[in-house]
Order: structure tokens, then C-alpha cells, then sequence
């Protein structure tokens, strides 16, 4: 279903000092928290601590800061990531990594910390490229400010980028800056009938050729692309690409891609088996082991599985391919299994000082990352 | 606690085991092109020069500085500009220069391996035969290394569109205070746990050695040109780039230079630079033939919207050449008309380049001292050059107070410090300024998780509270020290 919703305004509501209070009392009592934003990913990662003790985001809401001619956006992080594109939306601009929408509910706090980005992602970047400075409640309780809304900033550690997917186990997000993107003129996307073999030398062929390419996909024969750019690019675009194959235009592209990013897919639908999401270097081949249902992005770095194989099997063959793969949706089919892959130990063990000197009272959403993390 | 000599002889002893004598330099005279980086201002001479060429040697050369708590400075090419190379006293130089290897072209993925001590400008050139190239591109890239590059996340005249050394990276190796190789990062889109790839990116030798890089190459635009647009304000030319920002093109790079960078430049590289002009923008687009043809329209119209008085443009790969000629030799022109110096490094929001000109003007006229500006002005990254002749008692202190002024100026306009020269020794004070001693106490936890001795790149980057709490009380009394008598440090 497309989110087809018209704008609510956002509220303006800061409410950082009630929220370091809670933060200071969890401290005090070493009591671990639950960060809670829109709640929309919390089938994502390890399971949430058992608390009562919640601290909920989701009325710290509004737009801190938004000059377009900057090209960067200062909102505080429980603003819902439905109302802060519809702002963009207005001024012509997007946010470049296309995170997914799994409920409107789901705030631009919880974006970021779980960094997971969409279709757009493998061709203009993601998350961790485009925010540019948080300000959050750190493990001594402070509010602190890393970064700020300048393209180019190395005063200091990259804190900014380190809250990124840590899953709300570094701080408390309270405000972030990102940088936005001027909204492409035009969109339009390309259907082809391809086996995946095909699809995957499709994507790489066309990785030198300058196209104006924003999203591919494949699935079950169908190669999926989406062009972004003037009317001029694209044109140009669809020459050149009618040279190397025939196509058909993609109807309801917009709902295509939306499908995509939010995992309405029938491909999505229908698992009824556990979901993996298998990241890859770009010129990975066709991975012989998981011809079963499967749904490609990004060029074949980003493979969907739902396979009933064993988590050491699967790990085991994406690992030989040098890349990493996540269980998606852990809790309901795999409990037991840990949904991140596991670290070299050295790795561990840096990842794991940093946890405990930035978070010595182990109160921020502990376990969720790793299970001492 | 070992005495000062015993400690210098034990390390030395323990290096030798490691190194050859050859790499292993201890002679003063040896020592002594190791006294400083791009920043000569500070000076100091370290105990050693440890010179390794693989990462056994490493991980055995920073063990042993670790057990006998001994500080490491890492080393590239040296050309960094804030002091980030500068020796400690008590410490060794880890020079990474023999680290120069090329280890993987994978056209296919479109990355290349290669060791920390590969100059920038050796990638490019190692993968143009594929047509391929590493985007970001500082203008010190015929020296300097990508350890360098990965440790103060270097940017370029094209990082506006391309993005800077954290934006180009893949993967990287380290090494860590006890030795331990960890690996950061992957070739792939989704690396698990916290991105400790970025943060190692732009820390400046403080958390790890870095050892190996996987940079990502990008195929090179089909089609550039370069126009210049002359400006009778230097204010028209600030609010120029926000236009052609606004029209929603992203130029490969926007550059602005001032009246005086414009005449030291033309001066230097005969580049054709308006001499009357009192700015110029220089503006780089790139993409494919048709794309490029229409954004050169939409910039033109917003040059002229801007009130450009003159707009050029490269008609041929030599005058495009010719148009960057003169930018890429601003500095060097700049160190003509002066005895010396001073290369200021801050960020700031765009809409606030012409009120910050403004005010370095007046800033100028104050401290008696000129100033040329050229810079990346696409990302509002200044670089005001500060000329003084060091030779004359007083004027290098005054030119280090008016670019503190300039870096605070930066801060009060919501911007920063350092946009791509990093913190180093230099701007320790004016991270007082910019970060309050909950932010600083915060960065200390950082490096505590990774080094807690602090023997990686000692008392750099981060400020002691002790000391902010000095210049904050040097703040409150205008400049005028309280107790000018108590030695600081
Ligand atoms: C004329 C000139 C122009 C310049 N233009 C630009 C520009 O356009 N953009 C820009 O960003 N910079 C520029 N610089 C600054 C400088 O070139 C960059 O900061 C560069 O990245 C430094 O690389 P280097 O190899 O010389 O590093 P060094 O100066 O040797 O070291 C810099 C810092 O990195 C650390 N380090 C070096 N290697 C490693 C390693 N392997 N592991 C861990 N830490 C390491 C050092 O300890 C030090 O703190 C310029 C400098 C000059 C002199």
C-alpha cells in the first residue's frame, strides 16, 4: 500500500531535559533503558532489553533548523520519518538513502540508529553519508554535540557517523543533522525479463557506463531499473540502454520501489520462513546455494533470502564470498540465533571497550547489538 | 618510573631487535627532517625514526613501545598542516613511507588494496588504465600517503560531489596499541557491529596504525568543463554559490579566490585570472555529454543572476587545465608575495561565506596583517592564508591570534575548526571553543576504549580540561594572560 497521507504539521516539542532526567535516574540506579522511537524495527536486531524503564522518543518532534540552499536538514529524532519527507517533499528535496518506512510511526531517531538504508543506497549512498552531526544524551548523562550541519567537519572523533546502526546502544540520539538532496527532476523505471545471471551482468556492465541510475532490482526473471535524473539524461539513458537489450517501461513504479524500501513486496509478503539479508561485494556471482526465493538490489549487493538452511550454511557461503549475512526478522522464526554476524574477536573485543567506556553504566538498550553490547 | 636515558636506551634496544639498523634512525642528523610536518611552526625531536615495511615489524615495534609505555607517533608523508605528525619528545616516529605497495587492482569491484604509504596521486594514476580513478583529491596529492589521507579524512576540490575520504573508503587495517591486527570495515555495503571505519577515519594516529586501505574507484566523467565567473563583490560571488546551489546542481567543485589569491595566482601560472576582478568563482561540472551541456546552461543563468560581471569558459581540455592552474597554485603563489603563511582551515554554512569574509576583513585591518582567501567554497571550507614575516619579533604570535579569531569566527557562524587539516597540535586551544568539557571528556572515553595509556599520538587532537580551563580563563581577560608568570601546558 502506498503512504499516500497529507502532510500533519509537525509539532514543535523539545523535551530533552525530561529526557535527560530519566536518562540521569537510569544512571543512578544503573536501571538499563529501552529507547523507543516509532517501534517500527523492533523485529531488527537482538532482542530489546525487559524493562519497564522506557524512554520514549516520540514526542521529541520538530524541525530545529531547514535552509534547502544548504542542503541540510537539523530535526529532533522523534520526528516521524512520514512528516519529515513530506517537508522535503515540498521543497523539491529527498533524503538520499531512502530508509524504509515499516510503519508511519517510525521516527528519524530510530533511522539512524539502526542505519538501515534502501534502494537508492548502492548509487548515492548511505545513512552514515549523508548525517553530518548529532546531539545526544551520553553514558555520563551530559548533553553532548558532535559534528554540526557543515559538509566538511574533523574537529574531533566522528561521533555522528558512530551512532549510526549501533541500535541506540551508544546514547540517546535527541537532534541530528543530515544532508538532503535536490530531488531528481524525473524517475522513471525499466522492466526486463533476465535470469539472474544476467541481471547481475547487467548491473555490472552498466556500472562504467554513466547511467543516471538510481535503484536495480531482480526477481524471480525480471531485471528492475530505476533511471533518475532530466529529462535530457534520460533520454539519453534509455538510448543507450535500448542498444544493449529490450525493456518495457514499469508501471506504478513509484509503488514498485516503495515496495522495495518497505518490504510490502510479495517477495516480503510471503515469507513465512526466516528472512536474510545478505551483503556483498559488488561483482559477487550468482551464489549457487540460494537460488531459492530470492530478491536482488543494489546491483547484487543486497540479496533477500528466505531459506529454511542452517545459519552456519548460510554464513558459511556468504563468508566464502567475502561478505556478511543478517537474520532480518530473528525473533519470530530463529530465536535462538544471533541475529548480526559475529565479529573477529579482536573486532569484538574493540567494539566492546568502546560499549563500556561510553556507556559504564550498560543502560542504553543493552544486549541489542551483540549480547554484551 | 625508569629516568629519561633509560627509558630512550631500553626502547632503542628492544628496536633493534625489530628493525635493521638501517631503519632505525637515531642520529640527530637523521632525526632531524623528522622535527615537523607541513606545519613548521612546532618542532621537536623524537628518540627514533622506526622505519618497518611489514606489519610483523609493526605489531612488534608498537608491542614494544606498549610494555614499556613508550609514545608512538605515526607517520606518513608528512604534509599535514595542523602539527599532527609533530614528534613527542619522549616518543618514536613510526614512519610508514616503506609501506608504498600497490597490493590488489580489482577493477571488477572497482576497489584497490593498497599499503598506508601509497601516495594519493600513485591510486589514480595505478587505475587510470581500467578508467577508473580514487575521487577525492587534496591538493598536496602528489605527496602525501592514504594512511595520511584515511588518518585526517582528507578532502579535495571535488569532494562537493565525490565526497571525502570517508566517503571513498572501503576497508582498512590496523593495528592496535597492543599490537593486535583488526580489520574495519569490508568490501561490502553492510559491515556488522559499530562503524569503527569511521571512526578511525580523520583520528588523526590516535586510535590505531593504519596499515592497509581499501580505497573504492570511480570511472572517470565522460565529459567536464570548468567556468570562471569574475565578481565586482566579493559578497556577489559568496551568494553566487548558494544560487547555484539552489538551481539543484551539484558541481564536481566550486572554488572561490579573492582578490589578492587571484593576483598572486595569475602572477604565478599565467592562468588568465580577471587581476581587477575582486572574486572569482570557478565552478567544475561533469556527467555525460547532454547532462553536461544543460547544467553549464542552468549555472550560466545563475552566475548572471548573481550579478557575475564576466563568465568564461574552457573551450578546451588546455583551458580548462589553465583555468585550475592557477587554483592549484594559489598557495604556492601566495608564499611568493609574503615571507610566510598561515593556512587557516574552517567550515562554515554557505549562506555565511560573505559575512565571514566581511568580518576576516576587518579582522585584517586590526591585526595589521593581509590575508588572501582561496577556497573550497562549495562546502563553505575556508581557507584563509594569513601573511607575516616570521622574521619580524611578534608577528608569527600575531598571525596565530588572528587565525584563532578567524577559527572561533567559524564556530559563532555554526561551522568549525578544521573542515580536512584535522586539530593536530594547532587548534588544541580552539577545541576549548568549539566543545565544552563534557563533549572533550566524552572524546577522551574514545580514545580510552582503544589506547588507554594514551601512547598513540600523546596530546594531540584533544585537549586536557586543564588546559581549556586555561584558555577559557585566557578568554574572560581578552587575551591578556591571568598569571603570565605560571608556565603552561
Ligand atoms: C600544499 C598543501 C596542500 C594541501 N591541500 C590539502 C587539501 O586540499 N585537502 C586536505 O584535506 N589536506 C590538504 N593538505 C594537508 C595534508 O596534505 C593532508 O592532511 C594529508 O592527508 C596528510 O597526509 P600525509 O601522508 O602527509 O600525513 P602526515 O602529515 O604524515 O600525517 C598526518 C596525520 O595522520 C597520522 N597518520 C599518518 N599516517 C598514518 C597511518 N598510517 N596510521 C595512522 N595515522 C597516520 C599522523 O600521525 C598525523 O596525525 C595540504 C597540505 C599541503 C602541504
Amino acid at each position: 500500500m502506498a503512504l499516500n497521507i497529507t502532510p500533519s504539521s509537525i509539532v514543535d516539542r523539545d523535551i530533552s531535559i525530561e529526557l535527560q532526567q530519566q536518562v540521569q535516574s537510569s544512571i543512578d540506579l544503573r536501571s538499563p533503558l529501552l529507547i523507543r522511537g516509532g517501534d517500527s524495527k523492533l523485529f531488527y536486531g537482538r532482542d530489546p532489553v525487559e524493562t519497564s524503564n522506557i524512554l520514549e522518543l516520540k514526542n521529541h518532534t520538530g524541525i530545529i533548523n531547514y535552509d534547502p540552499t544548504e542542503l541540510v536538514v537539523t530535526v529532533r529524532a522523534g520526528t516521524r520519518l512520514l512528516d519529515l519527507e513530506l517537508l522535503l517533499e515540498k521543497n523539491q528535496q529527498i533524503l538520499s538513502f531512502e530508509p524504509p518506512m515499516f510503519n508511519q510511526q517510525s521516527t528519524i531517531g530510530g533511522v539512524v540508529a539502526a542505519g538501515i538504508s534502501g534502494p537508492r543506497r548502492a548509487f548515492s549512498g548511505s545513512i552514515r553519508d549523508a548525517i553530518l552531526g548529532v546531539e545526544m544524551i551520553n553514558g555520563d548523562g551530559k548533553i553532548v554535540k558532535f559534528g554540526g550541519e557543515v559538509m566538511k567537519n574533523v574537529a574531533g572523533y566522528d561521533m555522528s557517523r558512530l551512532m549510526v546502526r549501533s541500535m541506540g546502544t551508544l546514547g540517546v540520539i535527541l537532534n541530528l543533522s543530515l544532508r538532503v538532496m535536490p530531488k531528481p527532476e524525473k524517475e522513471i523505471s525499466l522492466i526486463l525479463d533476465a535470469t539472474q545471471g544476467e541481471g547481475l551482468a547487467y548491473c555490472k556492465q552498466w556500472r562504467t557506463q554513466h547511467l543516471p541510475l538510481s535503484a536495480t532490482s531482480w526477481y524471480r526473471g525480471k531485471l528492475y531499473l530505476r533511471l533518475s535524473g532530466s529529462d535530457i539524461t534520460i533520454d539519453a539513458a534509455l538510448k543507450k540502454l535500448s542498444q544493449q537489450m529490450s525493456f518495457e517501461f514499469l508501471e506504478d513504479d513509484i509503488f514498485f520501489w516503495q515496495s522495495i524500501r518497505n518490504q510490502q513486496h510479495a517477495f516480503f509478503n510471503k515469507v513465512s520462513k526466516p528472512l536474510w539479508r545478505l551483503s556483498l561485494p559488488i561483482n559477487t556471482p550468482v551464489m549457487a546455494r540460494f537460488e531459492g526465493d530470492l530478491l536482488l538490489e543494489g546491483g547484487g549487493t543486497q540479496r533477500w533470502v528466505s531459506n529454511n538452511a542452517a545459519e552456519k550454511i548460510i554464513r558459511a557461503v556468504v563468508g566464502r564470498h567475502g561478505g556478511y549475512a543478517t537474520l532480518f526478522n530473528g525473533q519470530k522464526h530463529l530465536p535462538g540465533v544471533a541475529p548480526f554476524p559475529i565479529l573477529a574477536p579482536e573486532l569484538h573485543k574493540l567494539q566492546k571497550n568502546l560499549k563500556r567506556k561510553l556507556d559504564p553504566q550498560n543502560i542504553f538498550n543493552p544486549g541489542r547489538l551483540y549480547r554484551d553490547i | 618510573m625508569n629516568s629519561e636515558p633509560e627509558s630512550r636506551n631500553n626502547i632503542l634496544l628492544a628496536l633493534r631487535e625489530i628493525l635493521p639498523e638501517k631503519y632505525l634512525l637515531t642520529a640527530k642528523e637523521d632525526l632531524k627532517p623528522y622535527e615537523c610536518d607541513g606545519m613548521p611552526a612546532y618542532q621537536r625531536i623524537p628518540i627514533a625514526v622506526a622505519l618497518p615495511s611489514t606489519i610483523e615489524e609493526v605489531q612488534k615495534i608498537i608491542r614494544a613501545c606498549e610494555s614499556q609505555r613508550i609514545p608512538v607517533v605515526a607517520r606518513g608523508a608528512g604534509t599535514g598542516l595542523s602539527g599532527g605528525a609533530l614528534p613527542h619528545e619522549g616518543g618514536i616516529i613510526l614512519g610508514l613511507s616503506r609501506f608504498n605497495t600497490i597490493i590488489d587492482i580489482d577493477h571488477e569491484n572497482m576497489t584497490m588494496r593498497v599499503q598506508p604509504g601509497v601516495r594519493n596521486l600513485a591510486i589514480s594514476e595505478a587505475a587510470a588504465p581500467y578508467g577508473l580513478y580514487y575521487a577525492p583529491d587534496p591538493s598536496s596529492q602528489i605527496a602525501c600517503t592514504i594512511g595520511g589521507n584515511v588518518a585526517e579524512n582528507a578532502g579535495g576540490v571535488h569532494c562537493l560531489k565525490y565526497g571525502l575520504t570517508v566517503h571513498n573508503i572501503l576497508e582498512v587495517k590496523i593495528i592496535t596499541v597492543e599490537g593486535d591486527l583488526v580489520t574495519l570495515g569490508s568490501m561490502t555495503l553492510d559491515t556488522p557491529g559499530y562503524d569503527l571505519l569511521a571512526l578511525m577515519t580523520g583520528s588523526e594516529g590516535m586510535l590505531g596504525i593504519i596499515v592497509e586501505v581499501v580505497v573504492k574507484l570511480l570511472p572517470r566523467p565522460l565529459a567536464t568543463n570548468v567556468l570562471m565567473a569574475s565578481f565586482d563583490a566579493v559578497e556577489d560571488a559568496a551568494n553566487a554559490v548558494a544560487i547555484v546551489i539552489s538551481k539543484g546542481i551539484i558541481p564536481a567543485g566550486l572554488e572561490m579566490m579573492d582578490n589578492l589569491a587571484i593576483k598572486a595566482a595569475e602572477d604565478f601560472a599565467n592562468a588568465g585570472y580577471p587581476v581587477d576582478a575582486e572574486a572569482i568563482l570557478l565552478c567544475e561540472l561533469d556527467g555525460a555529454e547532454e547532462h553536461l551541456a544543460e547544467q553549464v546552461n542552468i549555472v550560466m543563468v545563475a552566475l548572471g543572476e548573481a550579478n557575475a560581471s564576466n563568465v568564461v569558459m574552457a573551450n578546451s581540455e588546455q583551458e580548462k587545465a589553465q583555468l585550475w592552474a592557477g587554483r592549484k597554485a594559489a598557495f604556492p603563489a601566495v608564499g611568493r608575495i609574503s615571507p610566510d603563511y598561515y593556512c587557516m582551515d574552517g567550515t562554515i554554512p554557505r549562506k555565511r561565506i560573505a559575512e565571514v569574509l566581511v568580518e576576516i576583513k576587518a579582522l585584517s585591518e586590526k591585526y595589521g596583517l593581509r590575508v588572501a582567501n582561496v577556497f573550497h567554497a562549495g562546502d563553505g571550507n575556508l581557507h584563509p592564508l594569513i601573511l607575516f614575516d616570521a622574521g619580524i619579533d611578534g608577528e608569527l604570535e600575531k598571525a596565530e591570534h588572528f587565525g584563532g579569531d578567524i577559527l572561533e569566527l567559524c564556530v559563532k557562524m555554526g561551522g568549525t575548526i578544521t573542515g580536512e587539516h584535522g586539530v593536530g597540535f594547532e587548534k588544541l586551544d580552539q577545541m576549548c571553543v568549539q566543545f565544552n568539557p563534557d563533549e572533550l571528556t566524552h572524546f577522551h572515553n574514545i580514545k580510552h576504549a582503544f589506547d588507554p595509556y594514551e601512547l598513540l599520538n600523546p596530546g594531540k587532537v584533544i585537549p586536557t580540561l586543564h588546559r581549556c580551563a586555561e584558555v577559557g580563563a585566557m578568554h574572560v581577560h581578552n587575551g591578556e594572560l591571568p598569571h603570565a608568570d605560571i608556565p603552561r601546558f
